[in-house]
Order: structure tokens, then C-alpha cells, then sequence
């Protein structure tokens, strides 16, 4: 229980927490933009990993593997998509389709259950040997922060775009967006396929990061992912309203959780009891909301004598 | 402008719940025509409404919109012919973005969307212009989130975005049975306005007989998927409540039971 453990462990919490950031923000974008609860990216992150390393495996620029993961995560969102859309199966379920399909996919991709990739033979992006003692321009926190810096940027000014607006229009309100001849059905996959690459280009940035990909590697991306939108909106909510900086939040929320995660380790519980805590600070935070509703506006309106002004 | 021949629909078919809402519809309405439409709950006047506006297919018969098939279009594909108000003041526009994007989406109706900009300079004061008719202060509120305003003052904003690319034709779904009496009428004399300056060809469901008469130059009233009165020109001019309810007695053979259509 040395606090200087904890400290040690801090900025290795923070690159992944921003990592993760970008799930959260792909997630951001299905989940509150779209109201679709999309289950493929517990698959698509552990695509973008596999793509990422492969690619790089087999010679090609980290950059180049970087496109092909983002390229491979839109084409699983496509998939969902199709399922939903086309389809017609709900969406959550297309979500958990695309999810089990893509565990045989990412396995065919890496030929096995994991693959490592060595910081000293390839010249990676971010990697966690990289925390300490390089030129601040090569360590992840700042490579990653730039990262998302520059996908907010290209984010909000896509949200304003006609076809931006249509996309936040079907996910607000689908019969006002088909009233306005929006095809509602396209702003869906769309959504899903700008969401999931997200997920992919985080996915890769996470094998690099941790020198390998592995086919668990996105087990429970989506209660993660929830968990960093979930803390930002609570955390920043106030703060940030423009829908910029609500990005920012959720990245920034995705830190949050990846520290409480580190210092719930340091605090020495058993690591295999991690995703069911994940699961119930999760489950905690979505019912707040409901509870509001449910429990707190009666007491509410019994402390104001029942008068109907609440 | 609107032409609909023998069209059916049947909800649920095969089933205890089957319905048949639109039976062999024929309806067609000349360019310009204000037609306000009533009748009894499960008359098929709302289902008359989304079979034109293509929330679902029909089971046979075709619909044209100024000369163009549109039987088999999807919603959105329609949406370019069609202004809609509902009669929820929830479901005509986006409640978490603002005024102006909910109008900049209205803009956009029938056209191709890319990467253009969502709302220019120049749409926003055009869109400032637009307001003030409504009289209500939303040319001052413009970034305000559609969520915050009151149903009237949505369905008044719904109302100028199903009319600012000008409709073919405008499905009014019992815009203002949501309102409260004051807002309905101011929601109904905007309507009236809007509808004789751009000369618009109009289809207004409502449960209010009086308001039925005293608005358009045409007047059905549906039974059982039917039309079974259709009043224009002079004798819809000189028409009352009393003539109408007789006229339902006549046509129907049976007594008009809903207090609410009457006293309204």
C-alpha cells in the first residue's frame, strides 16, 4: 500500500483511460446520438487490435495498419448496420450477432488467439514502454490527447453538416427526421459504421500500446465505454454543454474511470472481481437517472404539498 | 393534386384484431383545395393521412401526388410532396436540437444531403423573418433546444417547418387536438394564414365540427374507411353544425355519438 505505487501507476492509467476515450467517443456517438445501444464493439475493438498488428506484422506503416483498422471497424459497423436495418432485427441484437461473428473473424485475422508485436523491431505510435523517459512527443498521453483532439475537431464539424444534422435528427426523433425525408435507415449505419471505426482505430491504438492483440481484448468495451460516457456526463455535464467539449468530457470521463480502476487495484482487490464491479458502477450509474424520475420528483412534490408546479 | 383510387388497408389481417381501415378509398383534390375532414374514432382518418405520407404501404390501390405514382415510395422519398403537423406536438420536430436546426432540417426536405454546412448565416435570418408571423418571440430564441418550448408553440414551429419548402400538399393530423383552447386557436388562424398566402392545397383532420366548417372550401367526413359526405363551394359556405349532424343521420343511418365533436 505504498502511495508512490499508486503515483507510478498513474500515467500509465491515464494513456489508457485516453485510449479508451475513443471507444467512449464512438460510443458516445450510437449510444446519445443515435439512442442505439451497439453491442458490436466489444467485437470491432479486438478487430481494429488484430488489423493494426497484422498489418504491421507483415510490413506495412503503422500508419497505413492504423487506416486499415479504422477501415475494418467501419465495415463491422456496416455489418450491424445491415443486420438492423435491412434486416430488421432489432438493433441490440444485430449488435450481439456482429459481436459473435466477429470472434471467429478476429481469430482468422490473427491466425490465434494473440499476437504480440515488439517495440524494439517496429516502430509503433504509443506504447506503454514509452511513459517514461522518451521525448514528450512520443509519449502516448500526448500522442493519444492529440489524437483526440483532432478526431473532436473533425467530429463537431461533421455533426453540423446537413448529413450530420439528418444523423442526429433520425436518432432524436425518426418520425420528424422521415417527415423531413430523411432516410432514417441510412443515418443508422452510417452512425454505426463512424462509431465502430472509432472503436477501431482505439482498438489498435491499444495493441500497440500493450504489445499485442489478444481475442479478449474488447470483453466488455461496451460497459467500459458506457462507464466513460456515463462519468463525463455526471462529472463534466455542467461544465461542457457545447457538443464539442461534451466529446472532451466523455474522454476525460474515460480517464476518471481508468484511474478509479488503478486505485481500486492499489487498494489491493482480487483483479478478477474487476469487470463485476464495472458492471455494477455501470448498472448504479444508469439507474440514476430512473431513479430521479421514479423516486425523487415524488418527494419532491410531497415537500411542495402536492402542488402540480414541480 | 392529390389523386387516391381504391385504396385498401387492412390492419393486422388474419388476426382477431383484423381491421379494415381504408376500404376501396377514392379521394381527389384539386389544386388549392382546403379540405378540412372529419369523423368518429377508427373512421380511418388518420390512416387516410399515413397511407398518403407512406408510413407503411397500402394493400392495393394508388396514390398519385401531382401526377407522380407515389404507391410504392418510401416516407422519406414523399417527404419532398408533403408538409405534416401531428397531433403529438412531440413527434413533428427534434426536441434536442434547436429552433433553427429543426427548421435548416425543413430547408433541406426533398434535397440531397452532404457535407454541406447544417444552417448558413443567411437561412438564420430568413428563419428570424419566419418566426415573428408566429407572434410568439421565437425569432429572439433561435439556438433554444425544441425540447424546452410548450406544445403549442412546437406545433406552431411544426406548422412553418411542413411550409417552408412549399408542400405539394400539407396533411394536417389534428394539429391543435392537443392544444389547450386559446393555443389551438391561435395554432388554427396561423394555419389559415399560411395556408391562403402560399395557396396551399390542404388535407386537416379535426374533431371539432366547428372548426370544420368554418375553415376550407371542402368538407368529407369518413365512416368505416369510407367517405360518406363531401360538401364544397356554396353549400359548404352556407353549412352548420346542425345541417352537418343531419346530413351524418342521412348518410350514415345512424345518430352522431360523440359530444366532444359537437360542443368541441
Amino acid at each position: 500500500m505504498n502511495i508512490l505505487n499508486l503515483l507510478n501507476a498513474m500515467p500509465g492509467a491515464v494513456a489508457q483511460g485516453l485510449i479508451w476515450g475513443i471507444t467512449a467517443i464512438g460510443i458516445y456517438i450510437t449510444y446519445r446520438i443515435l439512442d442505439i445501444a451497439d453491442l458490436t464493439v466489444d467485437g470491432s475493438l479486438c478487430t481494429g487490435g488484430a488489423v493494426c498488428i497484422m498489418m504491421m506484422l507483415s510490413g506495412h506503416n503503422v500508419f497505413v495498419a492504423m487506416v486499415a483498422a479504422t477501415l475494418a471497424g467501419m465495415v463491422t459497423g456496416l455489418v450491424t448496420g445491415l443486420f438492423h436495418t435491412f434486416m430488421g432485427i432489432p438493433a441490440i441484437l444485430a449488435g450481439i450477432l456482429s459481436q459473435l461473428g466477429l470472434y471467429s473473424v478476429n481469430l482468422k485475422i490473427m491466425g490465434k488467439a494473440n499476437q504480440a508485436i515488439n517495440v524494439d523491431k517496429y516502430s509503433l505510435l504509443v506504447s506503454l514502454r514509452y511513459i517514461k523517459g522518451v521525448a514528450f512527443y512520443k509519449n502516448p498521453i500526448f500522442v493519444v490527447t492529440l489524437t483526440i483532439v483532432i478526431l473532436v475537431l473533425i467530429l463537431y464539424w461533421f455533426f453540423g453538416t446537413e448529413l450530420g444534422c439528418a444523423l442526429r435528427a433520425t436518432g432524436c426523433n425518426g418520425n420528424m427526421a422521415r417527415a423531413q425525408g430523411i432516410n432514417t435507415k441510412h443515418s443508422k449505419v452510417l452512425g454505426l459504421m463512424l462509431s465502430n471505426g472509432l472503436v477501431g482505430l482505439s482498438g489498435a491504438l491499444l495493441a500497440q500500446y500493450q504489445g499485442f492483440s489478444d481475442v479478449n481484448m474488447g470483453r466488455g468495451a461496451i460497459v467500459i465505454g458506457l462507464a466513460a460516457v456515463i462519468i463525463g456526463e455526471a462529472v463534466f455535464g455542467r461544465v461542457f454543454k457545447n457538443f464539442g467539449f461534451k466529446l472532451i468530457g466523455v474522454a476525460l470521463g474515460s480517464i476518471l474511470y481508468y484511474i478509479v480502476l488503478q486505485t481500486v487495484i492499489w487498494l489491493g482487490i482480487d483483479t478478477d472481481l474487476l469487470k463485476l464491479l464495472s458492471a455494477l458502477v455501470v448498472a448504479v450509474f444508469l439507474a440514476i437517472p430512473y431513479w430521479q424520475d421514479e423516486y425523487f420528483s415524488q418527494t419532491l412534490q410531497k415537500m411542495m404539498g402536492g402542488k402540480d408546479n414541480a | 393534386m392529390l389523386e387516391m383510387k381504391n385504396v385498401t388497408k387492412v390492419f393486422n389481417p388474419g388476426t382477431v384484431n383484423e381491421k379494415l381501415a381504408l376500404n376501396k378509398f377514392s379521394l381527389t383534390l384539386e389544386d388549392g383545395e382546403f379540405v378540412t375532414v372529419i369523423g368518429g374514432n377508427g373512421a380511418g382518418k388518420s390512416t387516410m393521412m399515413n397511407a398518403i405520407a407512406g408510413v407503411w404501404t397500402v394493400d392495393s390501390g394508388q396514390i398519385l401526388i401531382d401526377g407522380v405514382n407515389v404507391t410504392n415510395l418510401p416516407e422519406h422519398k414523399r417527404a419532398k410532396f408533403l408538409g405534416r403537423v401531428f397531433q403529438d406536438p412531440m413527434t413533428g420536430t427534434a426536441s434536442t436540437m434547436g429552433i433553427e436546426e429543426n427548421l435548416a432540417l425543413a430547408k433541406r426536405r426533398g434535397r440531397k444531403r452532404f457535407l454541406g454546412s447544417g444552417i448558413n448565416r443567411k437561412e438564420r435570418e430568413e428563419y428570424k423573418e419566419l418566426l415573428k408571423i408566429l407572434g410568439l418571440g421565437l425569432e429572439e430564441r433561435l439556438t433554444t433546444k425544441v425540447g424546452l418550448l410548450s406544445g403549442g408553440q412546437r406545433q406552431a414551429l411544426t406548422l412553418l417547418m411542413a411550409t417552408l419548402q412549399k408542400p405539394k400538399l400539407l396533411l394536417l393530423d389534428e394539429h391543435t387536438a392537443a392544444l389547450d383552447p386559446k393555443t389551438a386557436a391561435k395554432v388554427l388562424e396561423t394555419t389559415e394564414y399560411i395556408v391562403n398566402r402560399d395557396q396551399l392545397t390542404t388535407l386537416m383532420i379535426t374533431h371539432n365540427m366547428k372548426d370544420a366548417i368554418t375553415h376550407g372550401n371542402r368538407l368529407i367526413m369518413l365512416m368505416d374507411g369510407k367517405i360518406i359526405l363531401d360538401i364544397k363551394g356554396e353549400e359548404k359556405k352556407k353549412l352548420t353544425v346542425e345541417d352537418l349532424l343531419h346530413k351524418f343521420e342521412e348518410a350514415s343511418g345512424e345518430e352522431f355519438a360523440s359530444d366532444k365533436a359537437i360542443l368541441g
